[in-house]
């Protein structure tokens, strides 16, 4: 009887061991990882979550190292290889495709871009058996067959602009469009900066999410009035990029890994991980519930993700002060807009 | 206000203005010598964007900036052959060809960057004077010349290349006789026809050179960022047809108006950068480019007279 209970006992000690080995392996638990250097950044394959058809439209290139490859590598994740409409800038073009893909039956139609907002209000009515997963957006515009999702952006801008100023004290801020998610990561960056004693960073909005010459001239105006790091957002951020590799000066980046572009420059990056709200949205729509529900991303959900480059030779004081902020946030302690 | 009025900041900002006028200013060349023939391209943007990737994808896979740069003038060249061939020999409307050229080389130009490319991976960027290889040295104290260093010599050839192409283009355009021949189908095709002047010939030849030199932009441009991406160019081809118009067709005030565009925008980013602007207004900020360039057209421009057969196709009676 008593050898029984120590099997058990040591059956049990074995399991919790073996979770804990299973959440905790390295220094990546949740909402932070470490990429290992030279490594390919590319997303696997992950097992099928449904045998549902998708279709995604977006507004830049699929592999735009930003926004809509967030979107695509959070669908390799879940297993779903989706029917894809990119580049389309143009709301008209989005909406054809939208509707395109509603009348041919799909069953999931995700309108990657809050712009493509008014034509959803437009077209979701007319196809009440297909489920519209919509964002970035707060709200699902009353619909009973859209889901909305948004990121959190701040939270990691908060995590970024903290690092940011343990290394300079002067950072310029590459902003597209006074906009969505791109505000909410600028303006929690800049708090995270200031935070951590650094004077408040220079912004400066280009007016497009896709010009690149206008993101290189603004990135080299703040080399030039002698900035000691950089970030920005959007795919125009790329021209950001080979200014802050031209100048030596440590690149922060957001919604997806920027090391594709900087693999030395980028000290972090927060990641969006949309198959957190996906994967959700996908088992109500299996149960037969079609929308009429936003989520967000957010640190504590595991949907943002603070990459370290492994590349990056990080002070670990500081890579060890930035995940202790990571948990305040989590934790709630500190608030990030 | 006080901090944008110190030397270094103003030297800074004129430098950046004259970097980011090059791809214009090439373009707008080109389409001044293609719209003194008579002969408007709207598809310079389309051209720019085909000779951007063809450079950047060279560069990707040879590391020759050279070699990107001339794939840049053999794309131009191949689209040159093409306008030409639909506009001056099938008398196809210019401006909706045109178009049409914008409109294929913004699908072809991505759709080989997404399957020889697929993510933007940054290249070397056109080295500056004292980068390049073998001669750098040469160039370095002159970039150290207090204020007029960085402002004069930091820039990579195909910057200098551009501006001397201004004096260039004046003197093929004015001097030669080629140039005689371009103004003359453009002012009068059928006169010069009669004068024995193929219009035809002269109008294909000033085709080429505008279309070389857009792709030469796009090439320039490409190499300047370092990247390629869908629609890269974001209109510069159509500010760069609009910039002729400014120039009143005369390569000196083109060259004028492109500066004037490279420094509003490089003010207004720099302006926002030292807070001088409102991050509130951004949106409008953004404008202010665009809106100059349509006043000054409305100020300026309407005094000036386009070629007479501008857009009008030859047709031997």
């Amino acid at each position: 009887m008593r050898l029984t209970k120590l099997l058990k006992l040591f059956s049990m000690i074995f399991a919790i061991a073996l979770v804990a080995a299973a959440c905790g392996g390295d220094d990546d638990a949740g909402s932070v990882t470490t990429s290992e250097c030279g490594s390919d950044l590319g997303v696997a394959m992950g097992d099928s979550v449904t045998d549902l058809s998708v279709a995604l439209v977006a507004p830049s290139a699929k592999d735009d190292v930003a926004f809509t490859q967030s979107m695509v590598d959070s669908l390799k994740r879940l297993g779903i290889d989706p029917q894809i409409t990119d580049g389309t800038f143009v709301v008209e073009e989005a909406a054809a495709a939208i509707r395109g893909y509603a009348e041919d039956g799909v069953n999931i139609v995700i309108a990657h871009g809050t712009q493509y907002g008014g034509s959803l209000a437009e077209i979701a009515p007319d196809f009440p058996e297909t489920s519209f997963i919509w964002g970035t957006a707060t709200d699902t515009q009353g619909l009973a067959n859209v889901f909305a999702y948004y990121p959190e952006a701040d939270q990691g801008g908060y995590v970024n602009g903290y690092i940011a100023a343990a290394l300079a004290g002067d950072i310029g801020i590459v902003g597209p469009v006074e906009a969505g998610d791109a505000v909410a990561y600028i303006e929690g960056f800049a708090m995270g900066a200031q935070a951590n004693g650094a004077s408040a960073p220079s912004i400066v909005y280009t007016g497009s999410f896709s010009d690149v010459a206008l993101a290189t001239t603004t990135a080299q105006a703040h080399a030039d009035n002698g900035v000691g790091a950089l970030t920005g957002t959007s795919q125009s951020a790329v021209g950001a990029v080979t200014v802050a590799t031209a100048n030596d000066l440590p690149w922060f980046g957001t919604q997806s890994n920027t090391e594709a572009w900087s693999s030395d420059l980028t000290v972090a990056s927060q990641v969006y991980h949309w198959d957190i709200v996906l994967s959700d949205m996908i088992e109500q729509i299996e149960g037969g519930t079609l929308g009429g529900e936003a989520m967000s991303l957010t640190l504590e959900n595991g949907g943002l993700v603070m990459e370290f480059n492994g590349c990056y030779d990080l002070d670990s004081d500081i890579r060890d002060g930035a995940e202790s902020i990571i948990a305040d946030i989590i934790a709630g302690d500190i608030t990030t807009k | 206000m006080s901090q944008f009025f110190t030397l270094s900041v103003l030297i800074a900002t004129l430098a950046t203005a004259i970097k980011f006028a090059v791809p214009y200013l090439l373009a707008a060349l080109g389409e001044t010598i293609g719209q003194r023939s008579g002969v408007l391209n709207l598809g310079v943007d389309g051209i720019m964007l085909l000779g951007a990737f063809g450079a950047y994808y060279t560069v990707l896979e040879t590391d020759s900036h050279l070699l990107g740069l001339i794939v840049g003038i053999a794309i131009g060249l191949i689209m040159g052959v093409l306008y030409a061939v639909v506009t001056v020999f099938l008398h196809a409307q210019q401006g909706i060809s045109g178009i049409g050229i914008f409109l294929f080389g913004l699908g072809f130009s991505d759709l080989l960057f997404q399957e020889l490319v697929g993510t933007t991976k940054p290249v070397k960027p056109l080295p500056t004077l004292d980068k390049l290889p073998g001669v750098g040295g040469i160039f370095e104290p002159l970039i150290e010349i207090e204020y007029l260093g960085p402002l004069l010599f930091d820039h990579n050839l195909m910057t200098y290349t551009a501006f001397l192409l201004v004096p260039a283009v004046t003197w093929l355009l004015n001097k030669t006789t080629f140039g005689m021949n371009v103004r003359a189908v453009g002012e009068n095709p059928q006169a010069a026809d009669s004068l024995g002047v193929s219009v035809a010939r002269t109008r294909f030849i000033a085709i080429m050179f505008g279309c070389v030199l857009a792709g030469l932009a796009g090439a320039t441009l490409a190499l300047q960022l370092a990247v390629f991406q869908h629609n890269l160019t974001n209109g510069i081809g159509f500010i760069a047809v609009a910039l002729v118009y400014f120039g009143a067709w005369q390569p000196r005030w083109v060259m004028a108006g492109a500066l004037l565009y490279g420094l509003v925008t490089a003010t207004r980013l720099r302006w926002q950068s030292l807070d001088i602007i409102p991050q509130g207004a951004s949106d409008i900020a953004a404008m202010t480019p665009a809106i100059i360039t349509i006043l000054a057209l409305v100020l300026l421009a309407r005094r000036a007279r386009g070629p007479a057969a501008l857009t009008k196709p030859f047709t031997r009676h």
